[in-house]
């Protein structure tokens, strides 16, 4: 039999100093904007790199770069990418400050940039936007920032960069302000924050700047360890998609004989020992026997714990399924669903297509039945209808699912209103879609559990 | 659990659980590869978590080299034992006693007759996904690797095509033979294992704490002295007080002159390290693509 305990082997040691949280951000912004170069100033500045690292650094520097230290071969890992001075794809990089721990997203901003900024940003807290202090908001800027505040990333950085090109001119950082509020209250972001800097020299990332007196707000890093995240995770309304049924199975061992348990990570809100659920799809209400963990059984769990919930009632619930508190908002529940969409492949959507789609721990088929319009990310208006979306399109469609799929609008829970399309045979991702909210919540009438 | 807040390690843990449980959910065949080493010690915790008080719904795989450090081996089939896990050993000397290997004339490292030892164990169990313990901050081809990351039917990895991953859904679809390799712990930092290992109080091989060994100095590097390359008249052999980072085969894994003996010790010294980890790993250092070249062809 495995031995369930924890090996006594150290103690425990509690001085340990241990960063209290973890905040995901990515970095956008067009070509020369100094992506690169800002992710290598904060991890040079903040003593994140090692001795091996910047050695190889100036070993590439000499062969490639003419003897110059490039901070953005930092985070261009492929050798594609180094031949070529482009960054391909998503790189993730990792430092922390004795207040925080950092997982930076590196999206590159040339082609592809929507799929990219989309893969790079979609669990992030925070986003930050480069702006050339020279040329200003520029179309780029436009569409990153539209992308943020569809994806629904609650903290907005914009990062005026290369203050030192125009004099460290307050005017020009004002003015640059002013063209991002003038298109920033038709979008949905609530926390945006201006900072002008030089990531090159390195002003205002790590440390405050001596050129930029009339600035009187925090340095990135500073922003970046103090901003409040606490309250990004979505804790009203309960939802535990099942991943995985635990049937121990164990004809020895009588506590664990008859041990059915499911689980999953909680996508939303607080579960409690006693609480009153319902279960997905079979509609059927019961209630939370107990909350198991490895650790020990424990009273209540919230997002985005990972838990193994024990019910009163024996229902058919197996993966896919979704358990739903019935104290808070409820999902809806439909096979016509209607969705935004970034269109992420070379082949295009249409019409009558077929994919696979991932919700949660749940994939169905679903047939595309209507493309109703196609967002422009420079005006940010919605045209009219168009034939087809392609790569890097942002658009809302109407999709019919083979089964209905219990949801929350992508606006209240990002969990439970994402989903992913697949194109069968390839088996490729080719879209990222967030849900409309449901047209009208589940019944929950004549549920209850009847033996 | 008051105030509804995650700690880093909390917060790192709960997504590598649910990155293991669609595992679960997703494949017929799953396999986890666990050598021993501090990473995947923390991956077995992480099963543990996962999907107790289940058995693990998977085998724990090794390819074993026949150049592993002694005590890596004895604490990996001890560790799999008391677990009550599966636990699958496939050698590169079997490998190429039946020619499924081929080492090249002289070659003495085990490192790229690892590939094909491991694809040949994929096959002979038709596994048709297998966890590891990659991070991200371990090199800079792993940076740009996925959590689920597609290998083709020979065993490839595409860095330029990869599949995007949004969220937390993880398209786990494979064409018959294609082959998936998922990575729990890429968001995890060397400094993020330790103090895990720490909180959970789990047993590591006792070669990453401080320990005399007789050492060549080869490279820039101090190299346990072992019976496969043995000193040169000439070289530099001493006694040392060391320990190991990071665990690859005996005669590349570099040992650091370290008193670290407790974990606490071993955290003060990464917090203080001014070179990465891979910093002692000769296998990594040949070329500047080095890992990309060897995850192209098949590698974990």
């Amino acid at each position: 039999m495995p031995n369930f305990s924890p090996s006594p082997f150290m103690p425990l040691n509690t001085a340990s100093p241990l960063p209290v949280d973890i905040l995901r951000f990515n970095t956008c912004g067009s070509v020369d904007d100094g992506k690169s170069t800002l992710i290598g100033r904060l991890l040079y500045d903040s003593k994140s790199l090692m001795e091996d690292q910047i050695e190889a650094l100036e070993r590439s520097a000499d062969i490639t770069g003419g003897g110059q230290i490039n901070l953005a071969n930092l985070t261009d890992g492929l050798r594609a990418e180094r031949e070529q001075g482009i960054t391909i794809d998503v790189a993730y990089r990792y430092f922390a400050t004795p207040r925080r721990k950092f997982i930076i997203a590196d999206t590159p901003g040339h082609v592809q940039y929507t799929r990219n900024m989309v893969t790079g940003a979609s669990l992030a807290n925070l986003s930050i936007v480069l702006v050339d202090a020279r040329l200003g908001v520029i179309e780029q800027s436009r569409r990153h920032t539209a992308i943020a505040a569809l994806l629904r990333i609650p903290h907005l950085v914009v990062a005026v960069n290369k203050m030192d090109l125009v004099g460290w001119s307050e005017a020009r950082f004002l003015e640059i302000r002013a063209q991002f509020e003038e298109f920033l209250p038709r979008l949905d972001i609530k926390d945006v924050k201006f900072i002008p800097m030089s990531a090159l020299n390195g002003d205002n990332v790590v440390d405050a700047s001596p050129h930029t007196p009339w600035y009187v707000g925090p340095t990135l890093l500073g922003h970046l360890e103090t901003v409040h995240i606490a309250s990004d995770w979505n804790l009203n309304g309960f939802r535990l998609p099942v991943q995985w049924v635990n049937r121990p199975n164990n004809p020895t061992d009588a506590a664990l004989h008859d041990f059915r348990g499911f689980s999953g990570q909680i996508a939303g809100g607080i579960v409690r020992v006693g609480q009153k659920i319902i279960a997905f799809p079979a509609g059927l209400t019961t209630t939370v026997k107990q909350i198991w963990t490895f650790d020990g059984p424990v009273q209540e769990a919230f997002c985005p714990q990972s838990v193994t919930l024990v019910l009163e009632h024996d229902i058919d619930i197996s993966r896919g399924s979704m358990l739903v508190g019935l104290d808070a908002h409820l999902p809806g529940s439909h096979a016509d669903l209607q969705a935004e969409v970034c269109w992420m492949h070379p082949r295009p959507l249409q019409t009558g297509r077929k994919y696979f789609l991932k919700h949660t721990a749940h994939t169905v088929q679903v047939a595309i039945t209507e493309i109703v319009s196609k967002l422009n990310l420079d005006t940010l208006e919605s045209g009219s209808a168009p034939a087809e979306l392609a790569m890097n399109d942002i658009g809302e469609i109407r999709l019919r699912a083979a089964k209905p799929l219990v949801f929350d609008g992508y606006a209240t829970n990002r969990l439970t209103g994402s989903f992913i399309l697949i194109e069968p045979g390839t088996n490729t991702t080719v879209a990222a879609g967030m849900m409309r909210p449901p047209r009208e919540i589940v019944q929950t009438v004549n549920a209850d559990y009847v033996i | 659990m008051s105030n509804y807040h995650l700690d880093h390690l909390q917060h790192l843990e709960t997504e590598a659980i649910h990155i293991m449980r669609e595992v679960a959910g997703e494949f017929e065949r799953p396999a986890l590869l666990f050598s021993g080493g501090k990473d995947s010690i923390c991956l077995l915790r992480l099963a543990e978590k996962a999907f107790r008080p289940s058995e693990f719904p998977m085998p724990l795989l090794n390819v074993d080299t026949g150049h592993h450090f002694p005590e890596l081996n004895e604490f990996r089939d001890r560790r799999a034992k008391q677990l009550g896990a599966k636990l699958i050993i496939r050698t590169v000397e079997d490998a190429i006693a039946k020619g499924i290997a081929m080492p090249a004339p002289g070659e003495i490292s085990r490192n790229r007759l690892q590939i094909p030892t491991l694809l040949a164990a994929i096959d002979e169990f038709r596994f048709d996904c297998c966890i590891g313990g990659a991070r991200r901050d371990e090199e800079k081809a792993r940076a740009k690797e996925r959590f689920f990351s597609f290998r083709d039917s020979f065993g490839q990895w595409d860095p330029k095509n990869q599949r995007p991953e949004i969220w937390n859904l993880y398209n786990g679809r494979l064409n018959p033979g294609e082959n998936m390799r998922v990575f729990p712990i890429s968001n995890w930092t060397e400094m993020d294992v330790w103090e895990y290992i720490q909180r959970e109080q789990l047993e590591v091989p006792s070669i990453y704490f401080s320990h005399q060994r007789l050492c060549v100095r080869r490279a820039g590097q101090w190299l346990p002295v072992n019976a496969l390359q043995p000193p040169k008249p000439g070289e530099d052999v001493r006694e040392l007080v060391v320990r190991v980072r990071t665990i690859g085969d005996i005669i590349s894994t570099g040992c650091v002159e370290s008193p670290a003996s407790t974990m606490a010790d071993i955290i003060a010294e990464i917090a203080a390290a001014r070179v990465t980890e891979r910093g002692s790993r000769a296998d990594d250092k040949s070329s500047e693509a080095a890992m990309e070249d060897r995850k192209k062809a098949g590698y974990f």
